[in-house]
């Protein structure tokens, strides 16, 4: 399990992240939401050790993060990250076989064993991509290759997912595959997610819990019923929302009202 | 339960999900393959030139190495084992260290168009060797040194002035290779000027790349430094296939990153200054054959680097000969013609984006 307790995270004098507390659960999906520059992705960074906070501490399974090797880290947190550009050609099956690293046995020369093969084969599997192993990573479409870093994110077998804006940039299809994917390793493999989102239905359609924050602070955290209301929202964003109720999965429905239209 | 056959190389297996992938069966077929074909073009190479050897009698003196002359005058004996040998050694020492070193900063600058010539590496090697030549001339030794810290300094400021969070971007690559490239350039003149008259058209020809001028005792530490290099390289390959693709992602899947760049930086380096010590600066080859061997055989660094420093002793072998012979009994500095082949691919690459 991953825990931040009270955690401040800055760069040079600017606090990002101040005074957040958060539990990564078994089974549960949490959703990170908040305007830009909130420090929502700073957060996600100090979660899997890429930044150091300045106050408070990450415990992975109770021991601090600090402690971890970068290959114990990667074999327990796994991270979607907004996308690079890819600039040699590398397949989708060489790609997503990537996140064996952390469990090769060198981690250099070392080569994948038939159990590297078979997590990769599973991982292509759950999101979809069996019949892409052969395909060029840069010859994909957006979703494609979202659905491939993902991929690459599953075959680590870590139990703890953090995921920055993984739906940015795609279309509605591609949007709820890829947190169904989340979602469904959740519920069946006990996996705990994270979730970094601007995408409030998104989240309330498959969210267990969301933190919303804003200047790096946290102004409410619950079960989406709870938190996304007309009041919390209209304090983060700035903005009048409507709060209804979806008619088919009954969880709030968020609808920007525009006053200046 | 998964079958593992499906995704098992195999001679059909484009269209096979999961295509061709590295694995080190295949990575041995591919070194092995290489090295095969190294040994035979060094033994053609050995016997073509301005004086043409006899065939069975050059094949017969060299598998006995040296120890009969089959039938060879001492005149030709001298020719293969002095000069030709030594200078195909040379080559292919050379074009190893240049090609692997390509490979590497390639990896770590997330770019294919780098490569120690154009990024301004190679000059500063250069420069540690002149002034080496020019304070420390007595001390052989001190030439190697001085270029590796050369490479490595002019290493590190391409590194900072390229760099951005995606990678270099080629536009910032080729500016920072050009912006260390002039200014060693411009030191080379300067040092140039300290020289005597008579050592500058050697010079010249030195900087341009060139096999001819060399000593035992450079050819040595330029052999280890092509296999300490190699080796480093080869030992982070995997390392070195995240990092390609994004150094961030890289750390986050485990990779000590900080680590690797340093051991990277510091194999590459170590490589391009033994060598430009050895024979100034051959350009392009670094740029030309790993692009060749990703093309041929995947990008992936397990195999990329092995296949890359053999292919690179190769290719150096092969334009050496054809530097000395082209025009024989003149010759050519063997930097003109990998130039001649590597310029027009650079310009293919950039233009392909």
């Amino acid at each position: 399990m991953l825990e931040a307790r009270n955690i401040t995270v800055g760069y040079g004098t600017r606090e990002a992240v101040a005074g957040i507390s958060l539990r990564a659960r078994p089974h549960e999906l949490t959703a990170i939401i908040g305007p830009n520059g909130a420090g929502k992705t700073t957060l996600l960074r100090a979660l899997n050790g890429s930044l150091e906070p300045i106050g408070g501490e990450v415990l992975l399974d109770g021991k601090p993060l600090r402690g971890f090797a970068r290959r114990a880290i990667g074999q327990r947190i796994a991270v979607v990250a907004q996308e690079s550009e890819l600039k040699f050609p590398v397949t989708v099956l060489e790609f997503v076989l990537g996140g064996r690293y952390a469990w090769s046995g060198t981690g250099a020369w070392g080569w994948e064993t038939p159990r590297d093969i078979d997590v990769t084969i599973e991982a292509l599997r759950e999101t979809k991509l069996e019949s892409y192993g052969a395909r060029l990573m840069n010859e994909l479409s957006g979703g494609e290759r979202q659905r491939a870093v993902l991929a690459r994110a599953l075959a680590t077998e870590a139990s703890i997912l953090l995921l920055d804006e993984p739906t940015a940039n795609l279309d509605i299809a591609h949007q709820a595959a890829v947190l169904n994917v989340v979602r469904v390793h959740c519920d069946e493999r006990g996996a705990a997610a994270i979730v970094v989102t601007h995408d409030i239905n998104l989240a309330a359609e498959f969210a267990d819990r969301v933190l919303l924050i804003k200047d790096g602070r946290a102004i409410a955290t619950g079960p989406p019923r709870e938190v996304l209301t007309p009041q919390m929202l209209s304090e983060v964003f700035e903005i009048s929302v409507l709060v209804d109720t979806h008619p088919l999965s009954g969880v709030p429905r968020i609808t920007p009202i525009h006053n200046e239209r | 339960m998964i079958d593992n056959s499906q995704i098992a190389p195999t001679s059909r297996s484009r269209g096979v999900p999961g295509g061709a992938r590295a694995t080190l069966r295949r990575t041995l077929a591919i070194v092995l393959g290489l090295a095969f074909a190294l040994v035979c073009v060094s033994v053609a190479a050995s016997l073509i030139g301005s004086e043409p050897l006899p065939i069975g009698a050059s094949l017969c003196a060299m598998v006995s190495a040296g120890n009969e002359n089959c039938g060879l005058t001492a005149q030709q004996s001298s020719i293969l084992f002095s000069i030709r040998i030594p200078r195909i050694l040379l080559g292919a020492t050379v074009g190893a260290s240049l090609a692997a070193a390509g490979a590497g900063y390639q990896a770590l600058l997330r770019n294919p168009l780098a490569e120690p010539y154009l990024l301004g590496i190679s000059n500063g090697a250069a420069v540690g060797t002149m002034i080496a030549l020019v304070f420390f001339g007595a001390h052989e030794w001190s030439r190697p040194v001085m270029a590796f810290a050369g490479a490595l300094m002019s290493t590190f400021v391409v590194y900072r002035l390229a760099r951005g969070r995606a990678g270099a971007s080629t536009e910032k690559l080729i500016l920072a290779g050009v912006i260390v490239t002039t200014f060693l350039s411009s030191a080379i003149v300067f040092i140039t000027t300290l020289m005597d008259a008579t050592r500058i058209r050697s010079f010249t020809f030195w900087l341009l790349g060139d096999l001819s001028g060399t000593t035992g005792a450079l050819l040595v530490i330029a052999f280890v430094g092509v296999v300490i290099g190699t080796v480093v390289l080869a030992a982070n390959a995997r390392s070195l296939n995240l990092m390609m693709l994004g150094e961030r992602d890289a750390f986050d899947l485990g990779v000590e990153v900080g680590r690797v760049r340093v051991l990277v930086f510091l194999a590459a380096s170590l490589m391009v200054g033994a060598s430009v010590a050895a024979s100034g600066s051959v350009g392009y080859v670094g740029l030309v054959v790993p692009h060749l061997v990703r093309l041929s055989f995947g990008s992936d660094n397990r195999t990329v680097i092995l296949a890359t420093a053999l292919a690179g002793a190769l290719f150096v072998v092969v334009a050496d000969t054809a530097a000395r012979t082209i025009i024989s009994p003149r010759e050519l500095p063997v930097g003109a013609i990998t130039a001649l082949i590597g310029a027009p691919l650079f310009i293919y690459l950039l233009r392909r984006g």
